[in-house]
């Protein structure tokens, strides 16, 4: 049953609805107790709203005014319609995983081949009969968060993929989750990446909706450990449905020496917020992130990001653009700490905003905390319009507005969808943005 | 038919009369060029043909084929054959040459009706005009116009006219900003561009450029007007005399 809120109302409804499920969710004993811990958190605050600082942008009490349902299980017809919706996002070679309404779907996954040190678990198995090392770290992210709270009580599903030193993946490893259910619900899903010492791996991230599934709510969150001299490539692509809710994070903490590149893009969901914590645990490690929102129509998008310097001699690049057309909204929030002994932390991060429309509002938020006296930080954001005089070249040239306006995006965007290393998911990333380009006619 | 005929056109900018009536007739086959001191609105002229934002016409008409001009976009002036080499061609980082002029072209004649270019075709004429302008291929990789010399700019102009083969070919100034050696490969490639059926309006402040492009019909501009017109002695004269002589006919 759908239950409509007043704002106030909010939390107890959702109090309620894990009430009704928690007995159901994968896990007895002391994961249960994590559960109700996580939730109690959670339940203090509620959904939360604009006079959280970190929330000044999304007011989710204002956004989200409906609880849906947790997701049942999906049946065949889910899932032909997931498979279907699958095949356009498929990548040669890849080891795909897929998760189906927040259940693991091996049927739709591809592993085969998969190189030795690689474990692959879903989470659900981990929860109700892994190892206690595991479990615990499986609860490590940011309570303090309320829709990570949130996500740790109700987590049904995921995959755990643990990659063994000295192993470097040829392949990419690919999650995709689709939502495929007929009836509107909630998705709550966690997975867990652990790579060795002097390994390598890269990850992709695409989250879809099967042909005629609308309203939906995921909420997924992801752990990150990147051992000593390992690298990281990720790639997250945010195509939901236009009336879908995505609420994801990202808790991700690098050794010594490692390397990190993370490119993110949204162009769909009706409203999104990605929110992610990237820590350096260990000196002289590297990290890239690079951002794209593609919004139109009343679309909400926020991108918080986290980046905590916390030892020395490590590097960060943030680099976000967002394009804004209609009365979309974007949000990037970007905050980077140095702490006391980070000592040569080289930090920066770059926003631009293009606006399409007049009614399109862009909000950028950087906040530089430094504690350290001997280190390099910067950063800069930019907002304007399509430069009138590129434009009339263009279609002084014969390219339509439209046409002339996308070739404009698609350069304003390259730049960021250009570190992207791996060619295959380039090609993904460059789709997903025609996807959005066509769509908007 | 004229391919173009501009007839008494009044155009504003802001609150300013620009133009105060201006009439230019141009058959196919032939090279008229308009030359004027800075002000004069030759400009003006080539950024309202092509049609750029920002002018007003508040009478007069510009007749393309007997058609409204006017009345057109940009991109449907272009597909329909009017081309304008602009006097400062804009940098677009991001943008590859090879994929600007590809999606152009195959932009133009999708507007017309005609199927787009096959990638094998494209490549070889491509690389053909651009061999025969001195543009090296590496300039073609770049985006477009980033990091190009005046020049190259003008040469990359001069590359688009070439492949888009309009009918009529509006230089704005296409000497500016040229040496000698510039300019002599840039009127060779609008040389070779010259035929019975294509029409060109070369506007200058310079009669040297005439020496490389030798037009049929001079007309020279003060004031928003056509205050002469002539044959290309009428260039030489200028350049004896100097403008002055047409200020107080204006």
């Amino acid at each position: 049953m759908n239950v409509v809120l007043a704002k106030n109302e909010t939390g107890r409804a959702l109090s309620e609805s894990f009430a009704v499920v928690r007995d159901r969710l994968p896990g007895g004993g002391k994961i249960a107790e994590a559960r109700n811990t996580a939730f109690e958190v959670y339940d203090r605050v509620g959904l939360p709203h604009r006079r959280l600082e970190d929330w000044k942008y999304t007011d989710l009490r204002a956004l989200m005014r409906e609880v849906l349902p947790l997701a049942a299980e999906p049946d065949a017809a889910a899932l032909k319609q997931a498979a279907a919706a699958v095949k356009l996002q498929a990548i040669k070679g890849a080891r795909r995983l897929v998760l189906v309404d927040g259940v693991f779907a091996p049927k739709l996954s591809e592993l085969e081949g998969l190189e030795k040190g690689v474990t692959v678990r879903t989470l659900r198995a981990v929860l109700e009969t892994g190892d206690a090392a595991l479990q615990t770290q499986l609860f490590t992210p940011d309570n303090a968060n309320p829709m990570v709270a949130l996500n740790s009580a109700m987590m049904t599903d995921g995959v755990v993929i643990e990659i063994a030193n000295g192993v470097v993946l040829k392949q990419p490893l690919q999650i995709i989750h689709v939502a495929g259910g007929a009836t509107p619900a909630a998705i709550f899903t966690r997975s867990l990446l652990r790579l060795g010492e002097d390994a390598g791996a890269t990850l992709v991230e695409s989250y879809i909706a099967a042909d005629g599934v609308k309203a939906y709510q995921t909420h997924d969150s992801l752990i990150v450990a990147i051992g000593d001299n390992s690298r990281l490539d990720h790639v997250r692509l945010i195509e939901d449905g236009r009336d879908a809710f995505n609420i994801s994070s990202a808790a991700v903490t690098l050794g010594a020496h490692a390397h990190f590149n993370t490119f993110g893009m949204t162009s769909g969901a009706a409203v999104s917020r990605y929110q992610a914590t990237i820590a350096f645990a260990g000196e002289g490690s590297r990290v890239e992130t690079n951002g794209v929102n593609l919004l139109n129509g009343r679309q909400h998008a926020d991108t918080t990001l986290f980046m905590d310097h916390a030892v020395p001699h490590c590097a960060s690049r943030e680099v976000f653009r967002a394009v804004v057309d209609d009365r979309g909204h974007s949000v990037f929030q970007g905050r980077i700490v140095v702490r006391p002994d980070a000592q040569k932390t080289d930090a920066k991060m770059m926003t631009r905003a293009l606006l399409l429309s007049d009614d399109a509002e862009a909000d950028n938020k950087p906040e530089l905390e430094i504690f350290a006296d001997d280190v390099t930080c910067g950063h800069g954001a930019t907002t304007g319009a399509l430069d009138e005089s590129l434009l009339f070249y263009l279609r002084a040239r014969g390219l339509s507005e439209k046409e002339a306006q996308a070739l404009l995006i698609q350069a304003f965007v390259g730049e960021a969808i250009e570190s992207i290393v791996n060619d295959d998911l380039r090609e993904l990333a460059i789709a997903a943005a025609q996807r959005w380009l066509e769509a908007r006619g | 038919m004229p391919l173009l005929e501009v007839k008494d056109l009044k155009v504003r900018v802001e609150d300013r009369e620009i133009l105060h009536g201006l009439t230019l007739t141009v058959n196919p086959g032939e090279v008229h060029a308009i030359m004027g001191p800075n002000g004069s609105g030759k400009s003006t002229l080539s950024h309202v043909i092509a049609g750029k934002p920002g002018y007003e016409v508040t009478d007069g008409e510009i007749l393309f084929r007997g058609e409204d001009l006017l009345e057109m976009e940009p991109d449907e002036r272009a597909a329909k054959g009017v081309f304008l080499a602009f006097q400062y061609p804009v940098e677009i980082p991001g943008v590859a040459t090879m994929n600007f002029l590809r999606t152009a072209l195959n932009a133009q004649r999708k507007a017309r009706g005609e199927s787009e270019f096959s990638t094998p075709d494209f490549l070889k004429k491509v690389r053909e005009v651009a061999k025969s302008l001195n543009i090296p291929q590496d300039m073609l990789k770049r985006g477009v116009n980033v990091g190009f010399s005046g020049g190259e700019k003008k040469r990359n102009e001069i590359l688009q006219m070439a492949l888009f083969e309009p009918a009529v070919c509006i230089l704005d100034e296409m000497d500016s900003g040229l040496d000698i050696d510039a300019l002599r490969i840039a009127a060779d490639g609008v040389n070779a561009l010259r035929s019975p059926d294509r029409a060109m309006v070369v506007i200058t402040h310079y009669q040297r450029l005439l020496n490389y492009i030798v037009p049929d019909f001079v007309h020279v501009m003060s004031k928003g007007r056509v205050v002469k017109s002539g044959g290309k002695d009428l260039a030489l004269e200028l350049e004896a005399s100097g403008y002055t002589q047409f200020e107080d006919a204006a």
